[in-house]
């Protein structure tokens, strides 16, 4: 079985890493009822500021810690617009996911005097397991950061379901008006979850630009933060329901660029993660409608 | 109440509107990120405007207000039943491969060759964004993500017909070949880019703004986006409706594709439809006027000037022409929070306005 082959899995692992820390970053904005579609821009400005920051030091982790403060501080503005403001979630994202788009755009411009893709010698990408002496099958060629997006999924279904703060995240999704009259401050926890969804995109980017590949181009988040607000969809706030939907969203791109091998048009491949994301969605919504409804929305 | 003071009151009324402010906190934040870059703002704004209006580029500014103008139209409508159709790039390149296979395939006598090739393109583009309706109306699944999520697999299906089936033989690049001489869009007078194009979309903006205003379907679709509710309380079929403007965006968005196909340069080029940006140029500029349909005419010239302008100041001041997608992000931005500040006001002032 060719489909199994290391090589496969491994294929997987890397379509799949960069897309699950941005699907966490939705699950816990889900959790406390905030619909974060920003995602996709917050995921390209953190392979943007990564590298960028992994040029300006040489040191690639410098490049994914500037990745993740960077893009808190970008997920500030629709933190700042949507939660302070109260202005529409929806549209502010949508103005910052453009935004992200021209301004990486622009700054790559000013910074690098070229458009389209920046790859350099100098750039470090983050090592690889193997070469951190982890010299295992699969996970050997992987950088850190995909074990430690797996172990955030396990640490965001334990936060979510066992600490007094991700109780309580949940009790503002769940119920606001309740969990005011206890004395939480709704507004704090929706700012919290914002930013929190901002690091885990900067994560997402820098493992995107850093550990899948090194170098950056222009929109090379590609729809995968798209993908990452599907994987919340099909989830709903259940941690280890979202993994399964960024593998299949992993397998889906793998098996996309198989088939590319195989003779099949790049077109087929490229639009196959959608295909299958959209497919899966519609199939999972459908089951839903079918089953008796719950009491809970 | 005097003349003068009328006329001052409409002046605050104008400056407070939210597209002023809007646009004039875009303007401050675009130079501030001019100052930041190293940018000198004296150089690259006089830059900007030439580009857009100065010898000979008035009429690609022309040009590109069209589809720009066409694309808000397939944003817009959705938006005023409350649904958001971020797929109008998979709309208007499947919009644009049907009309040129159309052209290409079927001989047909002229003013049909130019009619059925953009009514093909017009349904493609409805059957693409159309998907999204029982989506959303059975499934419950938001149309924004389903219509971003066809969008993309559409352009790759537009990008393989073009390369492969439609492709023209032996050059390697990836475009049909020319259409025929009658399904040319016929050129406006003395001009090499602006098309009949430009009175086409002209006119079914005016039909939309006819339609949003004056008529039960538009009252039942401002009421749908106002509150859903309540519309479906007041026995709006506001499920229908939502496909009803899906579709109508959509058929938009796919008639955009045609007009650009069956215009200069008269063939499908891989990329054309979809790298200039109007989908989103559109989505910016409809937010922009905030709920006055009859300001979307303006804000998207505004926005094409900017647009168009921004090349010019790549040209000449050596500033990124992607400062105007900045500045496109920031306007949404702006305006989201502007718009509820001027809410939380009105709603504040009735309150005393009673005390």
């Amino acid at each position: 079985m060719s489909i199994l082959e290391f090589s496969f899995l491994a294929a997987v692992l890397t379509a799949t890493a960069p897309v699950v820390p941005a699907a966490l970053g939705g699950l816990i904005c889900q959790a406390a009822g905030v619909f974060n579609i920003a995602l996709e821009g917050q995921l390209l400005w953190g392979a943007f500021t990564a590298v960028v920051c992994g040029h300006l030091t040489g040191s690639a982790w410098a490049g994914v810690l500037g990745a993740v403060l960077a893009t808190v501080l970008y997920a500030g503005l629709l933190s700042l617009a949507s939660v302070t403001f109260r202005a529409d979630p929806i549209v502010v994202a949508v103005g910052t996911n453009l935004l992200a788009l021209g301004l990486t755009a622009f700054l790559m411009r000013r910074i690098w005097g070229s458009g389209g893709t920046y790859s350099s010698p100098d750039l470090a990408g983050l090592p690889t397991l193997a070469e951190l002496g982890l010299d295992v099958p699969v996970l050997g060629p992987q950088s850190p950061l995909v074990p430690l997006a797996a172990a955030l999924v396990v640490a965001a279904a334990w936060w979510l379901a066992r600490t007094r703060s991700g109780l309580r995240v949940r009790g503002v999704g769940g119920h606001r008006e309740a969990a005011e009259a206890l004395g939480l401050r709704a507004g704090a926890y929706r700012h919290g979850v914002t930013l929190a969804a901002g690091a885990l995109c900067g994560l997402g980017g820098a493992q995107l630009a850093l550990g899948n590949v090194t170098l950056f181009s222009e929109g090379m988040s590609a729809g995968r933060g798209w993908i990452a607000v599907v994987a919340v969809m099909l989830g709903g706030a259940r941690p280890y329901r979202v993994l399964l939907a960024c593998l299949l969203f992993g397998v889906a791109e793998a098996v996309g660029f198989r088939l590319q091998g195989a003779g099949l048009p790049q077109q087929a491949a490229d639009a196959a993660p959608y295909v299958i994301t959209l497919l899966a969605l519609v199939l999972v919504a459908a089951a839903a409608r079918r089953r008796p409804k719950e009491t809970t929305t | 109440m005097s003349a003068a003071g009328s006329a001052a009151e409409l002046g605050r009324r104008v400056v407070l509107s939210t597209p002023v402010p809007a646009v004039g906190g875009a303007l401050v934040l675009t130079t501030l990120v001019m100052l930041a870059a190293g940018v000198d703002p004296a150089l690259a704004y006089p830059a900007l405007v030439r580009g857009a209006v100065a010898d000979g580029n008035l009429e690609y500014t022309i040009a590109a207000f069209v589809p720009t103008l066409g694309m808000a139209l397939a944003f817009a409508l959705p938006l005023r039943a409350g649904e958001f159709n971020l797929g109008g790039d998979g709309q208007m390149a499947i919009g644009g491969v049907v009309a040129a296979a159309v052209a290409l395939e079927l001989p047909l006598p002229a003013g049909i060759a130019v009619a059925l090739p953009l009514a093909a393109a017009a349904l493609a583009g409805a059957l693409v964004a159309g998907a999204s309706a029982p989506l959303r109306t059975r499934l419950g699944l938001p149309a924004i993500v389903t219509t971003l999520l066809i969008s993309a697999p559409a352009v790759s299906l537009a990008s393989y017909l073009v390369r492969f089936p439609l492709a023209e033989q032996g050059t390697g690049m990836a475009q049909t070949p020319p259409l025929p001489e009658s399904a040319h869009l016929p050129a406006l007078a003395g001009s090499a880019y602006v098309t009949i194009g430009l009175p086409l979309v002209a006119l079914l903006t005016a039909a939309w703004l006819y339609a949003d205003t004056r008529t039960v379907l538009g009252y039942e679709i401002r009421a749908t986006g106002q509150n859903r509710e309540f519309a479906r309380y007041g026995g709006v079929a506001v499920d229908r409706l939502a496909a009803i403007t899906l579709t109508g965006g959509g058929a938009f968005a796919g008639l955009v594709g045609g007009l650009i196909v069956l215009g200069p340069p008269y063939r499908f080029v891989e990329g054309a439809l979809t790298a200039p940006g109007y989908t989103f140029t559109a989505v910016a500029a409809v937010l922009l006027a905030t709920g006055r349909p009859v300001a979307v005419p303006f804000t998207v010239a505004l926005l094409t000037v900017l647009q168009a302008g921004g090349q010019g100041m790549e040209r000449e001041a050596g500033v990124p022409g992607q400062l105007t997608q900045v500045v496109q992000g920031l306007i949404i931005v702006i305006v989201a929070v502007f718009a509820t500040v001027r809410h939380l006001r009105a709603r504040s002032g009735g309150r005393e306005a009673r005390a």
